[in-house]
């Protein structure tokens, strides 16, 4: 009952909020275009039998030298413009909601252990997550990378967790450590409940909503993390489109006047950050009670 | 205790990632070559005795010679970090002067239309990657207007060992587009947590107090207001110095900066490890001198706070 009442206050809030509206609806364009891509691209980029060399480096369709075929124009390979970033963003995307759903499940792990258990293991806990801090989600992500010998998607997923956990685990612990204290707790303690059941069926369900902020903020940064990776050439391989490499191979090209293999996939990117910000920071007003109560 | 556990893990990265003998040697080396190379840089010694010599030799500050051009690895990291330290450091100063006035600025008339132009381009500034936004200015200023070089660090001037690029117009030139780039994303943050500071601060009874004494606009924004918020600002602007030093990765690599970052990229793609290796020792000893000193600082600032 509680919870309907409250949800329904989350949708009323949510259908007000203009710009939560707008940055979810592009939300959902961008992941349609990623699920659909080989329907929609006009080729696939990454089929060697449909890219010509001959294609490469034209223009937009617009503009002279463009041709229809390809809208946005093509890259040095003579692939389509349009068509590696609709390939491309099934990366981003995919990328970004592996990270978020894999290091949330590690720090909400570590957290809890932490927090509940106290002594000498959450003092390792949290060491670690300061010296992980410390580092830099970034930089420790460039140095895995930088070390693994062999890349793809997951190598990329798999670094970028192991960087990312820290600020769940820190979040949860947070919450688990004054959650713990409530009365309800004592009493499922005091009625002989498992530690497993507390923690899942008591203690979780209490310390999430900040989680879910941190997961929608996040989505954002990681998204922006593997195409600096793959920017930097160390993200995803070469065979793998992403729109980070795309802004990579159209850099060589700007001093020759060729904008178009930089602005489209960059544009992309920053509309599909844009798009997850706008709609965080409604989740993040709405779930923090402390400025709802100001405003 | 932490650089005792970096330093391990770099050891083992290094010993067990890919074979360094392959890489020595090279793959049409003979078995017998190959030997000659395991023993050469001693790695067919048992593991914990590579630990120890590996460790031993990093307190000496030498972390082994490059695979690639047999240089020290230390010597060549060095020579490389004026050039990081004076990007990072003008794009600090760039990130902290406007990141705090513009914080200010928006907080003082929040509903302003200079407020709202200010905001919107730091909701920019967190949504464009850093990489996007070096490019974009590379296409603007050095692309289609040719105000600015596009790369490189320009004309320097050696002063004993450090190289430096303050003291001609030329390094001036060069330098400006790296350090906006790399200045960008805390420049936002920076703005943002001053504003929220600032919005914090001026509802609070002291502020009515000093307001209704009858004190300068200037006197109590700057001197009540501002100082209790530069706290925080201070403290977030400290703690984030990795990701400073991540993006100056990014930045260099951009701008053909010969500094550091560009120097680890070019080794990650040559597998050099010692060179690699001295990075990360390296760079976890700045980040954990930048966050003693952050501590130090807050316990300065903040008398509230007291260590024992």
């Amino acid at each position: 009952m509680i919870n309907a009442i409250r949800n329904s206050n989350l949708v009323y809030s949510f259908v007000r909020d203009i710009s939560a509206m707008a940055g979810a609806l592009l939300l959902v364009i961008f992941i349609f275009c990623a699920l659909f891509a080989p329907v929609l691209a006009p080729m696939d980029p990454y089929d060697l039998m449909t890219v010509e060399l001959s294609n490469s480096l034209m223009a937009p369709a617009w503009m002279d030298t463009g041709s229809i075929s390809f809208p946005l124009g093509t890259d040095d390979q003579g692939r389509g413009i349009l068509s590696t970033i609709l390939f491309g963003l099934r990366t981003s995307l995919m990328v970004g909601f592996s990270v978020v759903v894999i290091s949330s499940i590690l720090g909400i792990v570590f957290g809890m252990i932490g927090g509940y258990y106290g002594g000498i293991l959450d003092a390792f806990i949290m060491r670690t997550a300061d010296t992980v801090f410390a580092f830099s989600t970034t930089l420790l992500a460039i140095l895995l990378l930088g070390i693994f010998q062999s890349r793809n998607i997951w190598t990329v997923v798999f670094a970028i967790c192991i960087a990312g956990w820290v600020k769940y685990a820190r979040t949860i612990r947070g919450s688990v450590l004054e959650v713990k204290e409530n009365a309800y707790v004592t009493a499922a303690k005091a009625s002989g409940a498992k530690d497993f059941r507390i923690l899942f069926k008591h203690v979780l369900p209490n310390a999430l909503p900040p989680i879910f902020v941190l997961m929608a903020v996040d989505l954002a940064v990681v998204i922006m993390l593997e195409a600096t990776l793959s920017f930097l050439g160390v993200g995803v391989p070469i065979t793998e489109p992403s729109l980070g490499m795309m802004i990579a191979i159209g850099k060589n090209y700007i001093y020759a006047g060729m904008w178009w293999m930089v602005l489209f996939p960059g544009m992309t990117l920053i509309l599909l950050v844009v798009a997850i910000n706008l709609f965080s920071d409604w989740l993040r007003d709405e779930m923090n009670p402390r400025l709802a109560l100001r405003s | 205790m932490v650089l005792l556990a970096v330093s391990f893990i770099c050891f083992l990265i290094f010993r067990f990632t890919g074979d360094p003998v392959l890489m020595l040697a090279g793959k049409y080396a003979t078995q017998q070559e190959r030997e000659q190379v395991r023993v050469a840089y001693g790695l067919d010694r048992p593991f914990y005795v590579q630990y120890a010599n590996f460790l031993g030799n990093a307190l000496k500050g030498n972390f082994g010679k490059s695979y690639i051009s047999q240089v020290d690895a230390l010597d060549t990291i060095l020579e490389r970090f004026p050039a990081t330290f004076e990007l990072a450091l003008t794009a600090i100063f760039i990130s902290l002067a406007a990141g705090v006035l513009l914080g200010v600025v928006v907080s003082i008339k929040p509903n302003g239309i200079v407020s709202r132009i200010i905001m919107a381009g730091s909701l920019g500034g967190i949504s464009i990657p850093t990489f996007l936004m070096g490019i974009l200015w590379v296409m603007l200023f050095a692309v289609y207007l040719e105000w600015l070089p596009p790369f490189g660090r320009g004309e320097t001037v050696q002063i004993g060992p450090w190289r430096t690029g303050f003291l001609t117009f030329d390094g001036l030139a060069h330098i400006i587009m790296p350090a906006l780039t790399l200045s960008g994303y805390q420049l936002a943050v920076i703005l943002r947590l001053t504003r929220a500071g600032m919005r914090e601060v001026l509802s609070e009874e002291y502020i009515k107090t000093a307001w209704s004494k009858g004190l300068s606009p200037f006197t109590v924004i700057v001197k009540h207001a501002l100082r209790n918020v530069l706290i925080p600002v201070v403290t977030i602007a400290g703690l984030s110095f990795g990701e400073l030093i991540a993006f100056s990765i990014v930045t260099e690599s951009i701008f053909q900066w010969p500094g550091m970052g560009n120097l680890l990229l070019v080794s990650i793609f040559e597998t050099d490890h010692p060179v690699i290796v001295t990075y990360i020792m390296m760079a976890a000893c700045i980040i954990l001198f930048i966050n003693i000193m952050v501590d130090l600082l807050y316990a300065w600032l903040n008398p509230k706070i007291q260590y024992n």
